[in-house]
């Protein structure tokens, strides 16, 4: 029974038949990405690669002012200039709340954003839509447009915001689709609170307590490809929308409720898309091409600049959180409480699910305690949105958690990994987090089947050069060397929430397409899924070809986010390679008149249970599609999938730090971290992914330092005055991939695509305390900073 | 106003506005390998060859071209693709929007020093930002290709 086609084709549930480790053929294979020399060499892939040339230019006015009343607009002067199309504003149509975030059905979001709105919430907040035949045009006529505005006072503090007299969001229309806590008139946009034993006792109990309050900053994603999207109708009076998002089928649903539409009339295209990271997960410029395509009948394009794209798409929730955690002497960690004030700005999108992966994702790793509490609000103010980036809420939480932990270490004299390890989450464990705390909801109560933190944490000891009696040294007059390391977990794909699904029809010649719903964002998901297919079907990688994310050509996903992708998209495209292998089987067997049980497939010919052969690929391919008479058919298979658990990926990292004590600069030398992602479907995909994450993870820990001026407007709207890092600004970056092998996943994968952001701000933070005795609280550690706690604790030993 | 250039071997005309700048230009005028991802020279994914000096397009007069040489990653599609082939070999390509851009660097890197060292590779080429890759993978893949092309 060692030849795969000789495998019976099991018709139990999936969750009834667990996979085993074994040799693959295809996946775990660091195959090329299918895309990348096309792109390599500059060929046309990106949304506006694409974009009709007789198409209008869209420009958006928008608002200077952080919170203000449009008293008035007056386009005339606009509507005079040669070229203008047509200048739509808030009079012009329905006015229907909707939310931004690309989410589910209904959106755990607060539905209380408008197109267009009377009011405007913050400094870049959408006022008119311009659309002229060229740039500069649209751009000249957005600037001729005068509009008067009731300039009020705003809520720039996110700390003083709740029952703030000035109210953010007073509008009657606006609404929660379910019980989120949702309470506009205190500046409150979510709420959360759970508890398990009791926090006071277990406190008082702790022979050690540490107390401390964390900051996070609203970091900004800079994916390289600005926002971008184009319409037209088409033959039909449809509207086709090509846009750059992660979520098609999330981004239609949500277009046709703003827009008072029927479903049916909209198509949704992804082409390649320039890096998401989450800022594409919303609906930032979808309305405003519709719109102008619906009212002219034209094909309309828009492109955001790059300032626009840092002032008016979305940046990471802003955070502070106050941690108390206690324990024993032993080294044995009894409680953690965890109170978390989130800015999501001036719109609640993602306000409630990324709040509550601050406790979910985090909380669980120190599963033994015996008290934990986890709770707070999600305020609103009058700044940039925040939305989903990467590690959402996972990054905020894990910086306090492996903080504090790192700090009850130092209090107890233990070695940090020490104290992790005894009291971290183990293979085979659960923890009450995962069953109260799902996201947006209640979780699932889930046992961990693979985790293989101790090996993360043993090999990258070896990798750093661990000694916990040397994490700090001088290395040379004013410079300290120190290290520094963080534990993390995510999730692979929101448990019962998303669902994908994928199509494999067999062409003639014998070959294969696969269709999906799920969004390649530039991470090699195409290739992922052609990999899984191609490994269950038993057929050559070169056999399939893969088409994605289209709402009218492909079958449902609900896109790329929340480390779904492999996970929940690929087991999809399993379910849809198990069904074309019975498909083409019964097909083989209807024709032969054999029994399918008794039929092997090589992956080029079907064979009888003697081993001869009855008929290859090609020929079937070619008799159900010509030749068959009656029995002629299209053979194809759809699979879907749903998870009823996310196993979390594990990662432990590691930092090795030189602070200048002069300055106060940190530079990051070496940064180690090894993953348990489960099986890698491609390990050079699994370790780019892993070294992007961990990359911008730095930059959140040490570069990027988001400024607004008193009135609210974004100083940091360039990128060289908010400076991502560069080729230069890091030393080495090591990934290695753990052997795991997750038993729910598709070949034994779980994900990768956002624990790597997870661990560099708390193991850097770890590192400076180690090199300085000052633990940062407060990201990102600037010079200033990081030159104010070592003057700060000069003072204290004076 | 209509510019004579010579793009990628070919004469053409592209007409453009007094002030326009080459990245837009070019777009228009079809060459949409050529990326926009600042417009303010910051990233490097607009990056072109004036009469074989890279600069960034998105920051360059669409004027000053005129009358000379300009050459996009389409013209240089033989040596992008034999670099291609290491950079995805390594798996190192992620959106693949700062790639084109960031290829004519390399490839301009590579006629400019002989044998750099790793140091010297994240100087030249640190003006080409790329969100996705962690720049791990592009260094591999570079001194790997720069190794190939030696023997
Ligand atoms: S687009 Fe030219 S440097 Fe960024
Ligand atoms: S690969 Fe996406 S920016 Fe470089």
């Amino acid at each position: 029974m060692s030849e795969p086609w000789q495998e019976p084709i099991d018709e139990r549930p999936k969750e009834q038949k667990p996979q085993e480790p074994r040799q693959f053929r295809e996946v775990s294979h660091s195959i090329p990405k299918i895309e990348g020399k096309g792109l390599v060499t500059g060929r046309p892939a990106y949304t506006d690669d694409f974009a009709p040339r007789d198409a209008l230019y869209v420009a958006l006015v928008r608002s200077p002012h952080a919170f203000a009343r449009i008293k008035s607009i007056d386009a005339s002067k606009a509507l005079a200039l040669p070229g203008v199309a047509c200048v739509i504003t808030g009079k012009d149509i329905v006015r229907i709340p909707y939310t931004r975030a690309g989410q589910g059905d209904p959106e755990p979001s607060p539905r209380d954003k408008f197109i267009l709105d009377e009011y405007v919430r913050y400094v870049g907040d959408e006022v008119a839509i311009v659309a002229a035949e060229d740039e500069a045009t649209a751009r000249k006529a957005s600037s001729l447009i005068q509009v008067s505005y009731e300039v009020f006072e705003s809520v720039l503090d996110f700390e003083k915001s709740i029952d703030n007299p000035i109210v953010i969001h007073p509008e009657q229309e606006i609404r929660e689709m379910f019980p989120i806590g949702f309470e506009p008139r205190r500046n409150i946009a979510s709420s959360y609170e759970m508890n398990v034993g009791d926090v006071g006792a277990e406190l008082a109990k702790s022979d050690v307590v540490v107390a401390k309050s964390f900051l996070t900053q609203a970091q900004s994603h800079v994916a390289m490809e600005p926002h971008t999207a184009f319409s037209y109708l088409d033959l039909h009076g449809r509207l086709v929308i090509y846009t750059s998002t992660q979520n098609p089928f999330h981004t239609r649903r949500i277009l046709a409720q703003a827009l008072d539409m029927p479903l049916k009339d909209i198509r949704i295209v992804k082409p390649r898309i320039g890096g998401g990271f989450g800022s594409k997960q919303h609906i930032h410029i979808e309305p405003f091409v519709a719109l102008v395509t619906l009212r002219t009948g034209r094909p309309a394009r828009l492109a955001l600049s790059r300032k626009e794209v840092f002032e008016s798409t979305f940046t990471r929730h802003q955070m502070r959180i106050s941690m108390r955690a206690g324990a024993n002497r032993d080294g044995t960690l009894n409680v953690l409480d965890m109170n978390v004030l989130s800015n999501t700005g001036a719109y609640g999108e993602h306000a409630l699910t990324s709040f509550m992966v601050v406790g979910s994702k985090s909380l669980p790793l120190y599963n033994k305690v015996k008290a934990v509490h986890f709770g707070g609000n999600v305020v609103y103010t009058n700044k940039v949105s925040a939305g989903a980036f990467r590690g959402y809420g996972a990054v905020q939480g894990n910086f306090a958690i492996e903080s504090t932990v790192d700090e009850l270490a130092h209090a107890l004299g233990m070695d940090p990994i020490a104290f992790r390890e005894k009291n971290m989450i183990q293979e085979g464990e659960k923890s009450e987090v995962f069953r109260i705390m799902g996201e947006g909801g209640e979780g699932v109560d889930m046992a961990i089947e693979s985790c293989k933190l101790n090996y993360c944490i043993k090999r990258g000891k070896e990798l750093i050069g661990w000694d916990p009696k040397r994490l700090a040294w001088e290395s040379a007059p004013g410079k300290v060397r120190a290290k520094g390391m963080a534990i993390a977990m995510q999730g692979s794909g929101i448990p019962l929430v998303d669902m994908g699904s994928a199509t494999l029809t067999l062409q003639d010649g014998g070959w294969f397409t696969l269709r999906v719903g799920a969004t390649d964002l530039g991470t090699g998901s195409d290739t992922i899924m052609v990999q899984i297919a191609a490994e269950e079907l038993g057929v050559p990688f070169s056999t399939i070809s893969v088409y994605s994310s289209d709402t009218d050509n492909t079958p449902f996903d609900v896109g790329a986010y929340a480390s779904s992708t492999t996970y929940v998209s690929g087991n999809a495209v399993l379910d849809a390679a198990r069904k074309m292998k019975k498909v083409m089987i019964d097909a083989v067997a209807e024709h032969y008149g054999c029994e399918a049980d008794m039929i092997g497939f090589d992956g080029a010919n079907f064979m009888a249970e003697d081993g001869s052969v009855l008929v290859s690929l090609r020929d079937l391919s070619f008799d159900t599609l010509y030749h068959n008479g009656e029995h002629m058919k299209t053979l194809t298979a759809t699979g879907s999938y749903t998870g009823p658990k996310s196993p979390p990926p594990y990662m432990a990292g590691f930092a090795e730090i030189e602070v200048d004590t002069e300055t106060g600069k940190v530079d990051l030398l070496n940064y180690v971290a090894v993953v348990d992602c489960g099986t890698p479907i491609n390990p050079n995909l699994a370790r780019v992914q892993a070294e992007g994450g961990l990359l911008q993870g730095i930059g959140m820990a040490l570069f990027e330092n988001v400024q607004y001026t008193e009135k609210g407007r974004l100083l940091t709207n360039t990128i060289m005055s908010y400076p991502i890092p560069s080729r230069e600004d890091v030393g080495k970056i090591t990934v290695e991939l753990a052997p795991s092998f997750e038993p729910s996943g598709p070949f034994g994968a779980k994900s990768i695509g956002e624990i790597g952001i997870d661990t560099p701000p708390a193991a850097i933070a770890n590192a400076i305390r180690n090199a300085i005795g000052v633990r940062l609280t407060e990201t990102p550690f600037t010079p200033e900073r990081v030159l104010m706690a070592i003057r700060k604790a000069a003072q204290g030993q004076a | 106003m209509n510019l004579n250039v010579n793009i990628n071997g070919v004469a053409r005309v592209l007409a453009c506005n007094a002030g326009d700048m080459l990245c837009d230009a070019l777009r228009s005028a079809g060459y949409t390998e050529v990326k926009k991802g600042c417009g303010t020279g910051n990233c490097g994914v607009c990056t072109i060859l004036l009469d074989g000096v890279p600069v960034p397009s998105c920051s360059t007069i669409a004027g000053k071209a005129d009358g000379r040489e300009i050459t996009t990653i389409r013209g240089l599609e033989k040596e992008a693709s034999e670099f291609a082939d290491f950079l995805v070999a390594e798996g190192a390509d992620q959106c693949g929007f700062c790639t084109p851009g960031f290829t004519m660097m390399v490839l301009a890197m590579k006629r400019e020093l002989v044998s750099p060292s790793e140091g010297e590779i994240r100087h030249y080429l640190s003006g080409n930002l790329c969100r996705c890759s962690g720049y791990e993978g592009h260094l591999r893949a570079i001194k790997k290709y720069l190794e190939a092309s030696r023997e």
